[in-house]
């Protein structure tokens, strides 16, 4: 099974990672080493058999609609990189063509 | 006479101390802060060490003693955290370069808990990065050292709190454990560890690696003490959404029960695993035997869907971590790049200068598993494998109380050895990871020394969801029947 050098660069982007040229090539080389050994249960038949997504059934739990204090708007900013006036500074998401 | 050093003492010893005037909390604080400084520039266990909250948890114990109020059961007892786990008053770096100067703001459920039960926060634990590993060696700040043998790594992912429970830096210590990470380093330190039912331990507060396998457990020097932990930690907490509303046993009044008349299932497929080391696999039929004359029905089991576990494991493992990862991206909190174009800009390379290179690996495996033409390929496969092995458990657990398996199937490896090579470090969880898929509760127990490296033996004992107390039972048994001397050589040399 292996992955190759443009898929990786794929991958990435989906994962935002900004990876190096020298770290895609080794990532091609390790994932696909990887993938070989657990593509292993893909021999497996597992017809029928119905997926487990956690080890016990969960069911929804309801409580009463009730205002409770959270966290603190001070210590939500506390580890920001940037803030200002209570919110998170980040770079513009908005194009100027958009703002005119 | 050479006096028994307060560094020595237990859990419940410390406790008992506390409690008769013997000894002051206070002092318990300060004979393991000053044995972490005489030996963490060796071990590197920590990556925070708090003296100031360990005093002040002091303080009130012995303000309590002297009150004369009735004392919580851990009062005075020594404790560290991984550093994935909460703790206002600390940072919570995940040993990550991204979380370098993450300060915490509120509290962990289960270490506060601890806390509430009297117990004294001596620091956070070094731990691989967002525990990917099963070594120690990826974290970001340097690798934890085994006290048995520096040389060698203590396991992981909570390598250093495995380290500092066997260095005697703190009487005992929370670990996370997603497909062995209390449970390998605990066989590979020589220590106690536990690994609790999934749901039996609030997660909330500890940073979450996969969501439906994560479990927060004690490690500890004596079996009671474990089960004292876990009975201070377990229960129901609004929370966290997957812990269970089950009664709690009481762990520790279960000890002395015996193992007579119960059905031990010694999992002979596993021993029988290539890679796994000829004294491992002796040390195991031995301790089944230990059992057996105590009073135990003996019988064997085989397990043939948990070998598929592990491929199982690291695509539903990598899947959800890579999920779980999405938020440290460099906007709430985190490392940040300072020059970024846009947006895009800043999650990518934030992420790809504050990730080391296992969590780059994981997140692309698990990214890769759940992408678009391969999902049902590796994502859907590996959950069915999943249904298989909870129905194999099942079954087994249909015919015996508890399972019995080593831990690893080697003993604790050198530094580099498995470093470049990420399919060899996987394997050493071959056998903790199915407990994990199948949310089973697991022990490892320390049950020989390694003639040739001296290095410490784990078996792991399985039970049924919910049944620690079975567990702690039968790990009780060994361990009086074993009576061994787990003092590493570090700390032997210091007396």
């Amino acid at each position: 099974m292996a992955i190759s050098e443009s898929e990786v660069r794929h991958v990435a982007l989906l994962a935002r990672l900004a990876l190096t040229d020298e770290q895609v090539r080794h990532l091609a080389q390790e994932l696909s080493s990887i993938l070989d050994h657990i593509s292993e249960i893909q021999q497996l038949d597992l017809a029928g058999v119905e997926p487990t997504a956690h080890p016990f059934p969960i069911r929804n739990v309801t409580r009463p609609d009730e205002v409770r204090p959270g966290l603190q708007r001070e210590l939500a900013l506390l580890n920001a990189p940037a803030a200002s006036d209570g919110a998170f500074v980040i770079p513009r998401i908005v194009g100027v063509e958009e703002e005119a | 006479m050479a006096s028994r050093r307060i560094v020595d003492m237990t859990a419940a010893e410390i406790r008992e101390a506390v409690a008769r005037k013997e000894l002051s909390a206070r002092e318990a604080a300060q004979a393991a802060l000053a044995q972490i400084e005489a030996l963490e520039p060796q071990v590197h266990a920590f990556n925070q060490v708090t003296p100031e909250l360990a005093l002040a948890a002091a303080d009130r114990i012995d303000a309590m003693v002297a009150a004369g109020d009735p004392l919580p059961p851990l009062a005075g007892v020594p404790v560290a955290i991984k550093d994935n786990m909460n703790l206002i008053g600390t940072r919570t770096t995940c040993s990550a370069r991204i979380l370098e100067n993450y300060e915490s703001v509120y509290t962990c459920t289960t270490v506060q808990r601890l806390l509430d039960a009297g117990a004294v926060p001596v620091g956070k634990c070094n731990m691989d990065e967002f525990a990917f590993g099963s070594s120690t060696e990826n974290s970001a700040f340097g690798p934890t050292r085994n006290p048995w043998d520096l040389e060698r790594v203590p396991g992981g992912s909570s390598g250093g709190s495995a380290a500092a429970v066997a260095a005697r830096m703190a009487a005992v210590s929370l670990g996370s454990d997603t497909g062995g990470s209390i449970r390998q380093p605990g066989a590979l330190t020589g220590t106690v560890a536990v690994k609790p039912t999934y749901g039996r331990v609030s997660r909330y507060g500890l940073v979450a690696f996969a969501s439906s396998l994560d479990q927060i457990g004690p490690f500890a020097r004596t079996v009671k003490d474990a089960a004292l932990v876990l009975q201070a930690i377990a229960g129901k907490d609004v929370m966290d959404a997957t812990s269970v509303d089950e009664p709690v046993a009481d762990y520790a009044g279960a000890l002395g029960e015996g193992v007579e008349g119960l059905r031990v299932g010694l999992v002979t497929d596993m021993l029988a695993m290539e890679g796994c080391a000829g004294e491992v696999r002796a040390a195991v039929e031995r301790a089944a035997s230990v059992l057996a004359q105590a009073g135990a029905e003996v019988g064997e089991v085989e397990l043939p869907m948990s070998r598929h576990g592990l491929s199982a494991y690291y695509i539903i493992g990598p899947a959800e971590a890579s999920s779980n990862l999405a938020r440290f991206d460099g906007i709430r909190y985190g490392y940040r790049v300072k020059d970024a174009e846009d947006v895009l800009d800043l999650y990518m390379r934030s992420r790809a200068e504050g990730f080391g290179p296992e969590t780059v690996r994981r997140v692309m495996l698990g990214t890769y598993a759940l992408s678009s033409g391969y999902y049902d390929a590796y994502y859907a496969q590996a959950q069915k494998t999943r249904t298989l092995i909870i129905r194999e458990f099942a079954d087994a657990f249909e015919r015996f109380d508890v399972l019995l398996t080593p831990t690893t199937p080697t003993v604790a490896f050198k530094i580099g050895e498995k470093a470049s090579d990420p399919l060899a470090m996987y394997l050493s969880d071959v056998y903790t990871i199915p407990l994990n898929l199948a949310g089973l509760p697991g022990i490892s127990v320390p049950v020989a020394l390694c003639s040739e490296t001296g290095l410490p033996i784990g078996a792991q004992i399985a039970a049924r969801h919910f049944d620690e107390a079975t567990m702690f039972r039968v790990a009780s048994a060994l361990e009086q029947a074993l009576g061994l001397d787990m003092t590493p050589p570090l700390v032997r040399e210091q007396r």
